[in-house]
C-alpha cells in the first residue's frame, strides 16, 4: 500500500438554485465587479489515503463522494488531483 | 388563433403520452376538448392540471361531502389558503400541504421548499405568517436512512423557518415501519391578517397586466410529478427530476413586497407559483375570475439559457409569484417590488376572450377554448372496498395477546413505552427550530397539548395543533378519522382554547386500488363526523396520493391541523403538573380498549383490533366541561390521554417539564376490573387528566356537562416518584427514571446515525409528493 493525496472538488448541480453564488454574484456586482456573469460555491476536500495505486485511491475517493462527502441529488464531484505522498 | 407545434417538438405518441400520466381516455378527452392534436406544449399543461395534486380527480367528490361553513368562516376550500375571522375586525389565514415525494428524494431541501411553499399560500392572502408547524411521520429509526431522512428533514425545516423568522411551534411526530422509505412531511402555517386587506387569487379585469414576481425561472422541479416514481439511473440523467432549492432570504423579501402590494391598492389578484408553477396559477387564477388570460413564455425572467415554453410553465422553481396588477399600475408594482431586490416583469394579460393562451413570441404554443381548465377534468368514483384481510385484523382478539415476563412489573413497561420515538420527548427535534422569535408564543413545543400564539393588541391567543394517528384509520378508516379531528380538538381545548375550524392534509395509497380508496372515503366521512359534531368546519387542505412504496401504502393518514381561539389569555393551561399537593382529576371514563394501541405495536409487534371508540357527543361535552372549568380559573394543567394511555399521560404530567420535576400518588381502583393493561396502556379516547385546587368546583362542571369525572389522586413531589394502586396491583417508578427514559431516547437514537455511514440512495424513493 502507499499514500496519496486526493482533493475532490465538490460544487452545486448545475442548473440547480445555488443561493450562496448568487448573493456572492450580486456582492460581487455592487462592488463594481460587473464581468462577472455567475459565481458557485461548493467546498474543497484534501484526503490522505492509502491505496494500491494512483487508480484505486481515485476509485475510493469517488465512492467517499457518492455515499458521504458529496450529496448526488444536489450536488456534483470532481477528482482535482490525486498525488502520490 | 389555433396552437402549432414549434420545431424542436417530440411527437405527440401513445408512450409521450403514456410518460405523462395521461389515461386513453384522458388524452381522447383533450383531443374532443382542442377539436384537433394537441401540442407538446399542451400535453405538458394538462397533464400538470389533471394530476391529482391540481385536479382532486379521485377525491373531489368526497372532499365536498366535509363541512366548510360557519358564521366566522370567511374564506373556505378553493383559494390558496382558508380564512376564519377571531372577532375585533382580524382574521387568521392557515393551510397545511404535504411534501413527501420531494423529502423522500432530498429531505433537507424537500422539507424546506415545502415551508416555503405554505408561507406563500399564507401570505398571498394578505395575512403575515405568525407561526409554522410540521406533521412528520417516518420509518422506523433502526434504519439508517430513516435516521438521514429524519436529520435532514428536521434541519430543512428549521433552517428555512429561521431565516425567514417564523416561529415553528408545534407539530408531531410519528415513526412506524409502515412509512418507510415513503415519510409524510406536511407543513402548516397560520398567518394575521385585517379583514379588510383578506385579497383572493381570482384574475378580473380585462386589460390588466399578469406580471411574474420574485425569483428567476430555472428548470427546477420539471416533471415532478409525472416523472415522480420512475427510477433514477444514471442512464435517465438527462431527464432526472432536478430538486428544487430553496433561498429563504429572497422569501422573506416576497413576504414583505407582497404584503405591501396587497395593502397598496395596486393589484387584483396574487397567487403562489407552487406546484406546477406557472401552469397551475395562471389556469386557476383565470378560472375563479371566469376570464381569459395569454401569457408569452419569452418575457419570463429566466434563470437558463434555451428553456423552452414547455419547462418555463412546468418550472417548479422557488420563490415566484404571479400577480394580476391593475391597469396602468405596473410601474408603481415594479417600483415596490425594487425595493425589495425584486424583480417583476409583465408576462401576460386578462383577455376578454375565453380562452387560455400561452405564446412563445407571435408563435401560439398553446391554447385551450373555456376558462374552466382546471375543473373541466376528468372526474373518477373509484372503487371503494375494504380489503378482507383489513376485517380479520380489526376483528383480532387483542387481549389474547401474551405478555412478556418483564411486564409482571408495569414500571417496566412504562419506560420502555417512554421511550418508543413516537411518544418519547421531540425536544431533539424541536429545539432545532426557533420556537419563540416574533416574542408571541405563550406555550411553544412540548410545554402543553397545543401551542399558543397571542394576539397583540387583544386579550386574545390562538391555539393550534396537528394530529393524526394512522393506525387508526388503517385498522378502521372511519373511527380513525373521527378520532384525528377529536384528539385534535381536544388538544386544542386543554390549553383552553374553542376549537373553530380546520385544515387537512390528506396522505394516501394509490386511489385506483379500491382498499386504498375506501380508506380514504371513510376516512373524510369520520373527519366529516366529527367536525359536524364538533362545530370546527374544514376551510382547505391538500390530498396527496400515490404514497407507496414496495411494501405496500402508507398507513392512511389524514393530518388534522386545528386552530382554537382563547378568548382570554391569562387562561392558558399547561400539560405538566403545576405544584405539589394539587388534586388529581380524570375527566372521561377508562375502558377495556386496548386495539390498535402504541402499547401493541411497540411492546408486541403488534397492529390489530378495533382501535378505540369515539363518542363525539362526549367528546363535544368533554370539550365544553373542560372550556367551561378552564374559563373559570380552576384548572392548573390538563393533558389529554393519547398514545401510551393513561399512565404515559400520568408519567409525562410529572416529569414533561425536566427542569421542575413532580410526582403522583395515583389510585385507580375504580377500575380494577378491567383488564390491567388495558387500563394503564389502552387508548379510550375522550379522556383529560387535570389537576386543580377546585376540585369539587371541577366535578360540578363536568357533572353539569354530562361528563364522567373522578378524583383520581394526588400531585407529590418527585422524590415520591408515580405510584398507580389498582386494587393489590402498583405500579412504582421513579421520577428521575421516567424522565430519562422519555428525554434521552430520541438524541440516543438519533446520535447512532453519525457513526454510521450514511446511505443516500434517491432510487429507494418513492410514490408523489
Amino acid at each position: 500500500m502507499k499514500s496519496f493525496r486526493v482533493s475532490v472538488h465538490i460544487v452545486p448541480r448545475k442548473g440547480l438554485l445555488d443561493p450562496q453564488g448568487k448573493a456572492v454574484a450580486d456582492a460581487l456586482h455592487t462592488l463594481g465587479f460587473q464581468a462577472v456573469s455567475e459565481v458557485h460555491v461548493g467546498r474543497h476536500l484534501v484526503i490522505d489515503t492509502a491505496a494500491t495505486d494512483a487508480a484505486a485511491a481515485e476509485f475510493a475517493v469517488r465512492d467517499m463522494c457518492a455515499r458521504l462527502l458529496a450529496n448526488p441529488v444536489t450536488e456534483d464531484f470532481e477528482i482535482a488531483g490525486v498525488t502520490a505522498t | 388563433m389555433t396552437a402549432t407545434p414549434r420545431p424542436g417538438d417530440p411527437a405527440i405518441t401513445p408512450a409521450l403520452v403514456a410518460e405523462h400520466g395521461l389515461t386513453a381516455d384522458e388524452f381522447e378527452r383533450l383531443r374532443s376538448m382542442l377539436g384537433r392534436e394537441p401540442t407538446f406544449t399542451e400535453l405538458g399543461i394538462i397533464s400538470a392540471l389533471w394530476s391529482e395534486h391540481c385536479s382532486y380527480k379521485h377525491s373531489r367528490p368526497v372532499l365536498k361531502t366535509l363541512p366548510t361553513e360557519a358564521p366566522y368562516v370567511l374564506q373556505g376550500p378553493g383559494e390558496n389558503a382558508g380564512v376564519i375571522s377571531i372577532g375585533d375586525g382580524l382574521a387568521v389565514a392557515f393551510k397545511i400541504e404535504s411534501h413527501n415525494h420531494p423529502s423522500a428524494v432530498e429531505p433537507y431541501q424537500g422539507a424546506a421548499t415545502g415551508v416555503g411553499g405554505i408561507l406563500r399560500d399564507v401570505f398571498t392572502m394578505g395575512a403575515r405568517p405568525i407561526a409554522m408547524l410540521n406533521s412528520l411521520r417516518f420509518g422506523s429509526l433502526d434504519t439508517p436512512r430513516v435516521r438521514y431522512l429524519v436529520g435532514g428533514v428536521v434541519k430543512g425545516i428549521g433552517d428555512y423557518g429561521n431565516c425567514v423568522g417564523i416561529p415553528t411551534v408545534a407539530g408531531d411526530v410519528m415513526f412506524d415501519a409502515a412509512y418507510e422509505g415513503n415519510p409524510l412531511v406536511n407543513a402548516m402555517c397560520v398567518g394575521l391578517l385585517r379583514e379588510e386587506d383578506l385579497i383572493r387569487a381570482k384574475a378580473e379585469g380585462v386589460g390588466n397586466p399578469i406580471i411574474a414576481v420574485g425569483a428567476r425561472t430555472g428548470r427546477d422541479g420539471i416533471h415532478g410529478a409525472s416523472f415522480a416514481s420512475e427510477d433514477l439511473s444514471e442512464e435517465n440523467e438527462a431527464k432526472r427530476p432536478r430538486v428544487q432549492v430553496g433561498d429563504p432570504f429572497t422569501e422573506k423579501l416576497l413576504l414583505e413586497a407582497s404584503l405591501e402590494l396587497i395593502t397598496s391598492g395596486h393589484i387584483v389578484a396574487i397567487q403562489d407559483m407552487g406546484a406546477a408553477g406557472l401552469t397551475s396559477s395562471s389556469a386557476e387564477m383565470a378560472e375563479r375570475g371566469e376570464v381569459g388570460v395569454t401569457i408569452d413564455t419569452l418575457k419570463v425572467p429566466q434563470r437558463e439559457q434555451g428553456m423552452t415554453p414547455y419547462e418555463i410553465l412546468l418550472s417548479e422553481s422557488q420563490e415566484r409569484m404571479l400577480v394580476v396588477a391593475r391597469q396602468g399600475h405596473e410601474d408603481a408594482v415594479k417600483k415596490i417590488l425594487a425595493k425589495w431586490d425584486l424583480t417583476a416583469e409583465v408576462i401576460g394579460e386578462v383577455i376578454a376572450e375565453p380562452v387560455y393562451r400561452v405564446t412563445e413570441g407571435d408563435h401560439v404554443v398553446a391554447e385551450f377554448p373555456g376558462v374552466r381548465l382546471v375543473t373541466d377534468c376528468p372526474q373518477y368514483h373509484p372503487e371503494a372496498r375494504e380489503a378482507p384481510e383489513a376485517a380479520v385484523r380489526r376483528a383480532q382478539d387483542v387481549h389474547a395477546v401474551a405478555e412478556k415476563p418483564e411486564e409482571a412489573d408495569p414500571a417496566w413497561t412504562l419506560e420502555r413505552l417512554l421511550e418508543c420515538p413516537t411518544i418519547a420527548s421531540k425536544r431533539w427535534i424541536t429545539t432545532q427550530y426557533d420556537s419563540t422569535v416574533r416574542t408571541n408564543t405563550v406555550l411553544g413545543p412540548g410545554d402543553g397539548d397545543a401551542a399558543v400564539i397571542r394576539i397583540r393588541g387583544t386579550s386574545k391567543a390562538i391555539a393550534l395543533k396537528t394530529d393524526c394517528n394512522g393506525r387508526y384509520v388503517f385498522l378502521d378508516p372511519r373511527v380513525g378519522g373521527r378520532i384525528a379531528v377529536a384528539e385534535a380538538a381536544r388538544n386544542v381545548a386543554c390549553v383552553g382554547a374553542r376549537p373553530m375550524a380546520i385544515t387537512n392534509c390528506l396522505n394516501f395509497g394509490n386511489p385506483k386500488k379500491p382498499d386504498v380508496f375506501f380508506q380514504f372515503r371513510e376516512a373524510v366521512f369520520g373527519m366529516g363526523d366529527a367536525c359536524r359534531a364538533l362545530g370546527t368546519p374544514v376551510t382547505g387542505g391538500n390530498v396527496s396520493l400515490y404514497n407507496e412504496n414496495p411494501q405496500g401504502a402508507v398507513y392512511p393518514t389524514p393530518v388534522i391541523g386545528m386552530v382554537g381561539l382563547i378568548d382570554d389569555v391569562r387562561h392558558v393551561t399547561r400539560a405538566p403538573f403545576a405544584a405539589e399537593g394539587h388534586t388529581i382529576v380524570l375527566l372521561g371514563d377508562n375502558t377495556a380498549e386496548l386495539g390498535g394501541s402504541e402499547y401493541l405495536a411497540w411492546i408486541h409487534g403488534v397492529v390489530a383490533g378495533a382501535p378505540p371508540a369515539c363518542d363525539l357527543d362526549g367528546e363535544k361535552r368533554l370539550i365544553d366541561a373542560l372550556l367551561a372549568a378552564i374559563g373559570g380559573g380552576h384548572v392548573a394543567s390538563a393533558h389529554d390521554c393519547s398514545e401510551g394511555g393513561l399512565a404515559v399521560a400520568l408519567a409525562e404530567c410529572c416529569m414533561a417539564r425536566e427542569a421542575r420535576p413532580l410526582g403522583a400518588q395515583v389510585d385507580l381502583s375504580a377500575w380494577s376490573a378491567l383488564p390491567l393493561r388495558a387500563l394503564l396502556f389502552g387508548e379510550a379516547q375522550g379522556r383529560v387528566v387535570l389537576s386543580t385546587t377546585r376540585a369539587a368546583l371541577v366535578l360540578e362542571i363536568a357533572k353539569r356537562h354530562g361528563v364522567p369525572a373522578a378524583i383520581i389522586g394526588t400531585v407529590r413531589s418527585a422524590s415520591a416518584g408515580l405510584v398507580i394502586t389498582v386494587g393489590s396491583r402498583v405500579l412504582r417508578a421513579e421520577t428521575a427514571r421516567l424522565s430519562r427514559a422519555f428525554h434521552e431516547a430520541l438524541p440516543r437514537a438519533m446520535q447512532r446515525a453519525a457513526a454510521e455511514a450514511v446511505d443516500r440512495d434517491p432510487a429507494l424513493a418513492g410514490g408523489t409528493r
